[in-house]
């Protein structure tokens, strides 16, 4: 049911872990639906210099979340925030339907720290816009 | 990947015992008569369904007359319960059935499937282990209920229900008791008289048997409506010509079953008692969902805080290991077990269920194989969670709050 691109994710997930010192932490997803993602950033010069995530959820979800974090390291904020959903269910080759809603959060979680972000350092997101 | 393959999902389905297999295929090439037909042949074929029907009725204690072979389990419920109702509506009469919220999705649908035509369902509640008081039953009993439609064995939890008790309600008063015994079959005694039920489905893929193929008992004085028309087989109960070769495969699979249901028990009991203890000395935060005693002897279900059902399936699977979860990831609803939910536990908790049913294939090589594969992949999805042990607060945005993780 799944593809051999999100069992590769799932199997060897990249970027898990937390960043103690995160200059921004996003949530999506609740325990209670079967999925939780948490996202860390570190950002440099408005690029995400290093990203972070932990999930607790099925194997769309946790797939999810390395692709996702792979697609916007480096990034600007700005491009990250471009990140949609569907675009990390494609870049895995395509989710089964009935997660599509459920279980594909990730670009949401990093949107929500990349706004955690923003929100602490007014200044250095002002400056770089 | 692995070379090594456990399956541990027999409460799913079992592989067909290679002496069913052999019973059955003579009814395929040479013996394919068409039970109905006058000639020899045909004649052949009848023998063959009539003697595979008194098989199973010695085995339940039953007249063979009350055997009816249906396509399996799902066919029985519905039969039984749809069959009860729908004659119950044409004669005018009762218009109430009491069933549990634990029973099996093939009754769970009918009796909802009931309820838009009017009919009145009461789910009489089940403890934390499962267990419904027969006393509860009794209570939900009312002038107008037609039905009682309780499971002898949960499919998922594996709690041993009351039956014989909750039938001795039925008989005094006077309300006909179907039971779900599907999961039952292989394990506990089927005697029909000893367990006072008036209606029983079984379904032979669970006991080594072949699938699309069950039997509804039904005693005599407990009038049902077919729910399927045309010929007049099955003693006018179930339309359609009889599927010989697989009602020789289910006499021969409950026969063997039957004969060696002591070692089979014991069998059981041991790997799942082996799984048990060795889950819960190696995996911390691991609760047992079911009772520790009055439980099937192959049945071990175990909920796992802060992990999710599917990705530990995904895990086992890779590690060669064929298990079961009642998380809403494997699940067309995505709700998590409904059988979890009525025994109260909390709803992120049950996401993280795992069912393990041994067979007779498995051995205790195959339980240590598990107890050495298990407790890394629950601590590899434990590390990936932001879920944690004592972690009152999530998604605060404070990352200073947070635990740090441990490599």
């Amino acid at each position: 049911m799944y593809s051999e691109e999100v069992m590769d994710h799932f199997s060897n997930p990249r970027n898990v872990g937390t960043i103690p010192d995160a200059d921004g932490v996003g949530t999506e997803g609740n325990p209670v639906c079967g999925d939780l993602m948490k996202i860390f950033i570190k950002v440099k010069d408005n690029r995400i210099e290093d990203i972070k995530f932990q999930t607790f959820g099925c194997g769309a979800a946790i797939a999810t979340s390395s692709m996702a974090t792979e697609l916007v390291k480096g990034k600007t904020l700005d491009e990250a925030m471009e990140l949609s959903n569907q675009a990390v269910a494609k870049a895995l080759g395509g989710l089964p339907g009935n997660k599509m809603h459920c279980s594909n959060l990730a670009a949401d979680a990093i949107h929500a720290a990349i706004e955690d972000y923003r929100a602490k350092h007014p200044v250095a997101s002002a400056a770089s816009s | 990947m692995t070379d090594r393959s456990v399956y541990l999902d027999h409460a799913a389905t079992t592989a067909v015992d290679p002496r069913v297999v052999d019973a059955m295929l003579p009814y395929f090439t040479e013996k394919y008569g068409n039970p109905s037909s006058i000639y020899s042949l045909g004649r052949e074929a009848h023998r063959a369904l009539e003697q595979s029907r008194e098989q199973v009725a010695a085995i339940l204690g039953a007249d063979k007359r009350e055997i009816i072979f249906t396509s399996g389990g799902t066919e029985s419920d519905n039969t039984a319960i749809k069959g009860v109702a729908w004659w119950n509506r044409l004669k005018s009469k009762g218009n109430h059935i009491i069933t549990t919220p634990i029973e099996h999705h093939a009754v769970l649908h009918s009796v909802e499937y009931l309820q838009r035509f009017g009919f009145e369902v009461t789910y009489v509640p089940v403890d934390r282990d499962g267990v419904v008081d027969p006393g509860d039953v009794e209570k939900a009993i009312r002038p107008d209920t037609c039905l009682i439609s309780i499971m002898y064995a949960n499919n998922e939890v594996g709690t041993i229900e009351p039956i014989a008790e909750i039938g001795e309600v039925a008989i005094r008063r006077h309300v006909p008791f179907h039971t779900d015994a599907v999961q039952a079959a292989g394990y506990l005694p089927l005697d029909v008289n000893k367990l006072n039920v008036d209606m029983m489905s079984l379904s032979a893929h669970k006991f080594y048997g072949p699938k699309g193929v069950g039997i509804l008992y039904v005693r005599r004085g407990t009038p049902i409506l077919y729910q399927q028309s045309g010929g007049a087989q099955e003693g006018k109960r179930r339309a359609g010509t009889e599927n010989v070769a697989a009602a020789v495969g289910l006499a021969t699979a409950l026969t063997i079953s039957h004969d060696n249901l002591e070692a089979e028990v014991q069998h059981a009991s041991r790997l799942r008692d082996r799984l048990i203890a060795g889950i819960e000395e190696r995996i911390e935060h691991a609760h047992l969902n079911g009772p520790r005693t009055n439980r099937l002897p192959n049945n071990v279900n175990f909920c796992f805080e802060f992990v999710e059902g599917e990705s530990m399936l995904l895990n086992l699977d890779m590690a060669g290991i064929a298990a079961s979860s009642g998380s809403a990831c494997t699940s067309a609803s995505l709700e998590p077990s409904h059988v979890l939910k009525a025994m109260q536990v909390p709803i992120e908790i049950a996401h993280g269920s795992l069912r393990m049913s041994v067979g007779r294939e498995n051995t205790e090589e195959d339980i240590d194989y598990v107890l050495n594969t298990l407790p890394g992949i629950v601590l590899r999805l434990r590390e990936m969670s932001p879920l944690r042990a004592g972690q009152e607060s999530w998604g605060s945005g404070d990352s200073h709050t947070e635990h740090t993780h441990q490599e």
